[in-house]
């Protein structure tokens, strides 16, 4: 089967003004990603802030442009599709974002906020009380919230409000920038729980951005690691958490906190300060902060390498034979 | 000696359809050089406490009763120009979404330069230290960075200068809300890790708002549970996460997918919703939604001690129930 999303090393550009970093002129936030994701299939995006995560997901949506690469969705390339095409796109391709409040004009009602998509899609002809009331129920809001504003929410609130407008005309792929930052841990399992139904009945796919690795290793398919605007390791989400290959994965993994004041927890820590992208580092980007770093790790470049179920760049990958960790 | 230190704090919001309250009879200390957390579903008054503890309310809010003292002072009597000059110095604050903290259209070397100004040092000077607490914070090409404006960094560095720009004026009082939520897990820990350092040198206390029970049961010293808009329980992180005593704190515990060892695509829940603060139902404010409801549940009942420090509002420790 096809993937409903193919993307092929996409190259997110940003140019940068002058001063200080005259000597840049751009930066690559996403540089040279390539993934897919099945129809109906769950991946997360994982990795750093600043990363690029979101930056990847705007483009895939259509609200960055992508300098280089690909991006397939059904087999039609999205990548310099003309505003008139994508807008028809936008039913099936819908971004939640990560800012809650930011993100909901403040000037509109809740039930504006959710029925807006039918008005910007032109779909008249539907009783909007009635589409209100489907989605707040949809998402777990009482119907009153139908005549609240933005300010008269509280954050988690406001995160149910924008699942109910992402789903409100039944998208095939739904990109969810930290959906569940912010809301305690009931409601995040309610939200959770409610995307997988909503994906099983409705055959939704999910891109998720999300800092919670529970979270991840719960609910999707496939998992990416990313650093500095690239894929570090890529997989089968049981594969990567149960034997991770790439130290920044490792690290990442490690550094989970356990809701156990008690908890013995065995952290890989990073050196240094997260390096910037002006200025990439040579070899392995990572080599500045890895703790397993050799000499050639920051001359040479790691090439990708698929290793079953999963792939990695990285010199020197953990290896997982007799059930411990042994770098190198 | 108590930093912050709230007594039976009450504070509603008007609405068309009437009062909501908001917070009730909410009492909390934070006491010297601690960390204590506050954890609670959405919408059950984390973020009202904390405008109330500022005073920088909605203006459909009001405070219907209660104290909160800072260092003796009772915040809610105080003149407004006194209480301006404590917040940002004083007392700090992190907010849950970065924006809210920067001026769009000021560069961060610019506003970080800005609240120096009680400072008698030069510019040259403030820019120094601004770029060493960016430093502090993991932002790489500090100095360099300080040129740019917010919109040019990442949701999670915006945070992280959010909180240099917080600890800068070496507060007594940092108040945070929901601030790692941004952030990486290796970032997180490496937050946490510093401000517990930060903590410690400026000597400070931090109030902490978290969904993250990992994160709370790392960095905080003490917990509050609140629901909606009532503390349900409070004590050492310790106590309250190994052995709750009040049945919401044990759901919330239960629900992290921190503690579900196999993989679920089905998380547990609490069933049910968080009641109407409008028109409140009489008796145990959780009782809608608790398993272990019982007769007596219809009268409200009041926060009792557990174990030495440890209290929590429920008829069951009255009863000498196993918690
Ligand atoms: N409009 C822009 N102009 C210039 N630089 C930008 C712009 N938007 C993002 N960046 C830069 O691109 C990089 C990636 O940012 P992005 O917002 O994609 O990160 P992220 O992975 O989503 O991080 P977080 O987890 O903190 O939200 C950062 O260095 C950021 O400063
Ligand atoms: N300005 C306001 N007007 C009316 N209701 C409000 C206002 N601000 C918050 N609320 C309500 O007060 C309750 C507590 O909200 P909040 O303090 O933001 O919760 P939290 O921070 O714990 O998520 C919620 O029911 C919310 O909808
Ligand atoms: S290639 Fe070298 S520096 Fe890079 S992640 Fe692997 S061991 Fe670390
Ligand atoms: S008082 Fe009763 S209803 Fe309330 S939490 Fe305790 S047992 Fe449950
Ligand atoms: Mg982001
Ligand atoms: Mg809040």
């Amino acid at each position: 089967m096809s993937a409903l999303l193919d993307i092929k090393d996409v190259v997110v550009r940003f140019a940068v003004r002058g001063g200080v970093f005259s000597s840049a002129g751009s930066i690559d936030a996403v540089s040279g990603v390539s993934l897919s994701i099945e129809e109906g299939k769950t991946y997360g995006i994982v990795g750093e802030s600043g990363s690029g995560k979101t930056t990847l997901a705007r483009a895939v949506a259509g609200l960055h442009h992508a300098s280089e690469g690909s991006i397939l969705y059904r087999g039609q390339e999205l990548r310099d599709l003309p505003e008139a095409q994508f807008r028809k796109l936008r039913r099936e391709i819908v971004m939640m974002f990560q800012d809650p409040i930011g993100s909901l004009s403040p000037r509109l009602s809740v039930k504006s906020l959710i029925t807006e998509p039918f008005r910007i899609q032109g779909m008249k002809g539907r009783d909007l009380d009635a589409e209100a009331r489907r989605l707040l129920a949809m998402v777990g809001l009482p119907p009153e919230f139908a005549a609240r504003y933005p300010y008269q929410i509280s954050g988690g609130q406001a995160r149910r409000v924008g699942v109910a407008r992402a789903l409100a005309l039944d998208p095939k792929l739904l990109i969810a920038d930290e959906p569940t930052a912010g809301l305690d841990v009931s409601i995040q399992g309610e939200m959770l729980n409610l995307l997988a139904r909503l994906q099983d009945e409705l055959g939704l796919a999910i891109m998720i951005i999300t800092h919670n690795l529970n979270v991840v290793r719960h609910i999707t398919d496939r998992v990416g690691i990313m650093y500095l605007g690239k894929l570090v390791e890529e997989g089968e989400t049981d594969t990567v958490f149960s034997a991770p290959r790439h130290p920044y994965t490792l690290a990442l993994l490690a550094a989970n906190p356990e809701p156990d004041p008690d908890a013995q927890l065995m952290r890989i820590e990073l050196q240094g300060e997260p390096p910037s992208i002006l200025n990439r580092p040579t070899g392995c980007e990572f080599h500045t902060r890895c703790p397993f770093a050799q000499a050639r790790c920051s001359t040479d470049v790691p090439s990708w390498q698929v290793a079953g179920p999963a792939a990695h760049r990285c010199h020197l990958p953990a290896s997982w034979e007799q059930d411990k960790v042994c770098p190198a | 000696m108590t930093v912050l230190d709230i007594q039976g704090l009450s504070v509603s919001y008007g609405t068309p359809r009437g009062e909501l309250r908001a917070l009730r009879d909410v009492s909390l200390s934070v006491p010297e050089r601690k960390i204590v957390g506050i954890v609670g579903e959405s919408g059950c008054g984390k973020s009202t406490l904390i405008s109330a503890i500022i005073r920088l309310m909605a203006p459909n809010a009001r405070v219907r009763s209660g104290t909160v003292r800072f260092n003796g002072e009772d915040l809610l009597a105080l003149p407004e120009a006194r209480m301006r000059g404590l917040r940002g110095t004083e007392i700090s604050m992190v907010f849950q979404d970065p924006m809210q903290t920067h001026n769009p259209v000021l560069t961060v070397g610019r506003q970080m330069i800005d609240i120096q100004y009680r400072d008698k040092r030069s510019k040259a000077d403030k820019l120094k230290r601004a770029a060493e607490m960016l430093a502090l914070v993991g932002i790489p090409d500090a100095s360099a960075r300080l040129n740019q404006y917010p919109f040019e960094f990442s949701g999670g560095m915006r945070q992280r200068i959010a909180i240099a720009m917080a600890l800068m004026a070496r507060p007594s009082l940092l108040i945070a809300d929901e601030p790692t939520t941004a952030l990486d897990a290796t970032l997180e820990v490496q937050i946490i890790k510093r401000l517990r350092e930060l903590q410690d040198e400026i000597g400070c206390s931090i109030l902490f708002i978290s969904h993250h029970l990992g994160v709370i049961a790392e960095l905080c010293d003490e917990v509050v549970v609140m629901y909606a808009g009532e503390v349900v329980e409070a004590g050492s992180v310790r106590d309250v996460f190994h052995n709750p005593a009040h049945p919401y704190t044990r759901a919330l515990l239960e629900c992290d997918p921190g503690h579900i060892k196999e993989k679920t695509r089905n998380l547990p829940t609490i069933p049910g919703n968080i009641p109407d603060l409008v028109s409140l139902p009489g008796g145990c404010i959780f009782a809608d939604r608790c398993p272990q409801r019982h007769d007596a549940c219809t009268e409200h009942p009041v926060l009792s001690e557990a174990s030495a420090g440890h209290r929590a509002a429920c008829h069951l420790i009255k009863a000498g129930a196993p918690a």
